[in-house]
């Protein structure tokens, strides 16, 4: 059968292309025009060159900043992956309990990025919060405004309560997807509850876990509400993330230039992280359908 | 356009950028192609392998600024290298 090749209807994604021309396009164009200058303020600018980009890849600040944000998306990742199959591996199948975990698994993500700041920030508290106060009645040294550890401990679970939901809830829906046959014939040869989870629910899940773990990667990686809200970057300097610094760096001193010099290389790391997930994604798929 | 602070090499940069995207949706409809798989052994377009040239450039250009003190057009040659064989074999 021949098909008559008809082109015209890319003319109907045109008013996304102007959408997405100023909210994003038009944007990043600025910053890389700033990036390449400096400037006093009142629209005057002057020529940088590559000054920016020398100091920001020469500035310690940076890949401090760095450093501590792969920690982070690192230690959320490790416990937030397999606590969430294991959420998922645990919840009930079908019936009554089944939506109750459901609709109480999918509270945290409704909760706005701030307030989860603020819930968070009032509970470790030591005067009036409950966490603050039980771990100080215990004999704990615990304060995340003056403590490195007791402050790096109340992002990561912050934000493993706010997320773990997410990935448990993807889990789900893949382990939902596994037909009976299969853990039938697992019960016929026998095979153990091991045994079961690695050869049929894993590679299952494979898809979804993946689009999970780029989820969580993407969004801790560019993290800034909670931790900003929960801890201002401090103690010091102790839990200033990449974006809290880049604020810090373009709106509290103004530093246009090395701001923007900065976001382009933040954006280019999260493009290229980005790619190889979608890649391996993709190609999983294709695997699969083959 | 005043407050996007634009300079003519920023301006040339998108330009070329732009008539790259131009040419390679050009050569897509005149010529279409198959995805093929190369060395990284992923299915890749001409699109694929333009993406994978321009990030890797962006990085090599960077690693060049940060790492040596050479002047940078050593970076577009180690670029335009990368791009030959990005193009040949992924």
């Amino acid at each position: 059968m021949n098909k008559t090749v008809n082109q015209k209807a890319w003319f109907l994604i045109l008013p996304v292309l102007l959408l997405v021309a100023f909210s994003a396009v038009i944007p990043l164009m600025t910053v890389v025009n700033y990036a390449f200058q400096d400037t006093f303020g009142n629209n005057k600018f002057f020529w940088a060159g590559l000054d920016w980009f020398r100091d920001m890849l020469e500035s310690e600040r940076m890949w401090d900043a760095l450093g501590r944000q792969i920690a982070f998306s690192s230690i959320i990742l490790a416990i937030e992956i397999p606590l969430g199959v294991f959420v998922a591996l645990n919840m009930p199948k079908r019936g009554f309990w089944a939506s109750l975990c459901l609709v109480l698994m999918s509270l945290p993500l409704l909760i706005p990025w701030n307030v989860v700041g603020t819930i968070w920030q009032i509970f470790g508290r030591v005067d009036i919060g409950l966490l603050g106060y039980t771990l100080d009645a215990l004999g704990i040294d615990y304060n995340y405004t003056q403590g490195f550890y007791a402050a790096w401990a109340t992002i990561i679970v912050m934000d493993v309560w706010h997320w773990t939901s997410l990935v448990a809830l993807l889990a789900y829906a893949g382990l939902q997807s596994i037909p009976d046959a299969y853990y039938q014939a697992a019960k016929i040869d026998q095979a153990s509850r091991w045994k079961v989870f690695r050869f049929i629910e894993l590679p299952k899940m494979m898809g979804v876990l993946m689009i999970a773990i780029l989820l969580r990667f993407m969004d801790s990686f560019m993290i800034y509400t909670e931790p900003f809200v929960v801890t201002g970057g401090g103690p010091g300097n102790s839990t200033t993330l990449l974006s809290i610094d880049l604020v810090k760096m373009a709106l509290g001193q103004f530093d246009l230039g090395p701001a923007a010099a900065f976001s382009i290389m933040y954006y280019l790391v999260i493009l290229l992280i980005s790619y190889v997930f979608y890649t391996v994604m993709t190609n999983l798929d294709k695997r699969e359908d083959s | 356009m005043e407050w996007m602070a634009w300079t003519w090499p920023t301006a040339v940069f998108f330009m070329i950028i732009a008539t790259t995207l131009v040419v390679f949706t050009i050569l897509a409809i005149k010529f279409p192609e198959t995805p093929r798989t190369g060395v990284l052994r992923i299915e890749t377009t001409r699109g694929d392998r333009l993406f994978i040239t321009l990030l890797g450039s962006a990085f090599i250009n960077l690693a060049w600024l940060g790492l040596l003190s050479s002047p940078q057009w050593g970076a577009l040659i180690v670029s335009f290298c990368y791009a030959v064989a990005v193009f040949r074999w992924v």
